[in-house]
């Protein structure tokens, strides 16, 4: 067991010399998360809209659903993808078990359900504002849709941070779907959970911190962007 | 000093240019919400262009009248007819309505006219421009709308309405908020769309502005037609007492 100090000491070495494995799993790492999260607003946003704008029957039981989907717990997600992509699997065909593809489908299921609840709250109190004007102005609900979403973008950028941070953070779906293989499937979360059974704390740490300070680059980013936006009074 | 010889050539001019969805028809028109009736058998006939001015106090149902001519909200009983046809969304289509609080997008002056044309496949620089010109607010297309003062976001939304093309322009309390020289550019445009045909259905509590802008005045009080006259009958000798109260400036509640 290496000491505290120690681990810390080794950490800020590796995050300084950058370390040719620790960057190849942070790239990793931001490629997956990434690309869910450009996955989930595809998908998430144009559905958070519809059930923002639209009235149909069994509209409330979907939005119960949606929001109750955001507590998908990742390890059950990453089991139902794996049952899914397993080679006696509905989708075994395409062999992407134990792939970034494979991580990158897990966390877009699980991150999907934030996007999409998230936005519809967010769209359905701008439609509240704007819903009779469009009504006078004989838009199509596509049209609706279109200008809300757009309408909102600065505080969907909020919402897809959300996704983003869930989808960076989560270990159990990763492991099950990826498999945490060196050089291929290693991401910060599996990595750090490795190297923390294995006692190498100091590589865990160095982890930890890059996660941390991407989490907060991130938010900083966003809020940077969404103060000029509220300047120019379009958030 | 305004030329009265010519404000009448120009009111005679107007009721000519009758729009094809007049006449308005309502009979026995009936609203009520949370089981409080707030407009009670309404009859109104409307065949002639211009400005007519809706009048009345708060809670008479004036904006109510607005927006079930408007086709945003549905009777409870009762006819609406425009030319002859119920209200639907192609009639919704050929009118326009502007809010007494402008609603805009969060975006640019210029893309908020934008957003409208393009939705009626209209979407062109120089029709933008244009529109921007005729509100006074050429040059003004980049600016943040929201950031507008109050009377430019609200001559925005004329020029949102007038993108539209519309045969009818609703005007909801439009200047209710604004100062007398935002007031007196709001109508000077408004003069000029009914002008070029345009009917006007404006509703406002403003005594002034009536005498200014109408043609003919409706006068609503507790959600029926009190009164219906042209508008030099209506402030020389209005039929109704209630009108003649709200006139007088007595409180009419």
């Amino acid at each position: 067991m290496q000491d505290f100090g120690e681990a810390f000491g080794l950490a800020f070495g590796l995050v300084a010399s950058g370390d040719a494995d620790l960057v190849e799993i942070v790239a990793l790492s931001l490629r997956v998360s990434l690309s869910a999260t450009g996955l989930a607003c595809l998908i998430g946003l144009p559905l958070g809209a519809f059930l923002a704008v639209s009235r149909f029957p069994g509209r409330m039981p979907a939005i119960i659903v949606v929001n109750a989907l955001m507590g998908l717990p990742p390890v059950v997600v990453g089991l139902l993808i794996y049952l899914a992509l397993s080679r006696a699997g509905p989708l075994g065909v395409l062999g992407v078990l134990y792939t970034p593809t494979a991580m990158i489908v897990a966390q877009t299921v699980l991150i999907t359900p934030i996007v999409a609840a998230l936005s519809r709250q967010l769209i359905e109190d701008l439609h509240a504002e704007y819903a009779e004007q469009f009504r006078s102005l004989c838009l199509t609900r596509r049209q609706e849709v279109q200008a809300l979403l757009w309408d909102g973008r600065y505080a969907l950028l909020t919402v897809a941070l959300a996704g983003f941070g869930r989808a960076v953070a989560e270990v159990g779906a990763v492991m099950i779907v990826g498999g945490n293989i060196d050089h291929l499937t290693r991401v910060m979360t599996t990595a750090i959970a490795l190297e923390t059974s294995k006692g190498d704390l100091g590589l865990a740490l160095a982890l930890g911190i890059v996660l941390m300070v991407i989490a907060l680059g991130v938010n900083a980013a966003v809020q940077s962007i969404r103060l000029t936006a509220a300047r120019f009074a379009y958030a | 000093m305004r030329d009265l010889a010519l404000d009448h050539f120009i009111a005679a001019g107007r009721a000519e240019l009758a729009p094809a969805t007049l006449p308005l028809r309502i009979q026995g028109l009936r609203f009520a919400r949370q089981g409080r009736t707030l407009i009670h058998g309404l009859d109104l006939t409307l065949d002639r262009g211009g400005i007519t001015m809706v009048m009345g106090p708060n809670g008479a149902g004036k904006s109510l009248l607005l927006r079930l001519v408007h086709g945003l909200i549905a009777p409870c009983a009762g006819e609406i007819l425009w030319g002859g046809a119920p209200v639907s969304p192609a009639i919704t289509r050929r009118q326009a309505l502007v809010f007494q609080k402008p609603v805009l997008l969060r975006r640019s002056v210029a893309a908020n006219l934008d957003f409208v044309l393009k939705a009626r496949g209209r979407a062109s620089a120089s029709t933008r421009e244009a529109l921007l010109a005729r509100v006074g607010l050429a040059g003004r297309g980049g600016q943040p709308a929201r950031l507008l003062s109050g009377g430019e976001q609200q001559r925005l939304a004329l020029a949102r309405a007038l993108a539209t093309e519309p045969e009818v322009l609703l005007l909801d309390e439009p200047t209710a908020s604004l100062d007398p020289a935002s007031v007196q550019a709001f109508e000077a445009i408004v003069a000029d769309v009914a002008r070029q045909g345009t009917k006007v259905l404006f509703v406002s509590h403003d005594i002034g502005q009536a005498r200014r802008m109408a043609d003919d005045v409706v006068f609503i009080a507790g959600g029926w037609v009190a009164e219906h006259s042209p508008a030099e009958c209506f402030f020389a000798a209005p039929d109704s007492a209630v009108a003649r109260a709200y006139l007088a400036g007595h409180l009419v509640l």
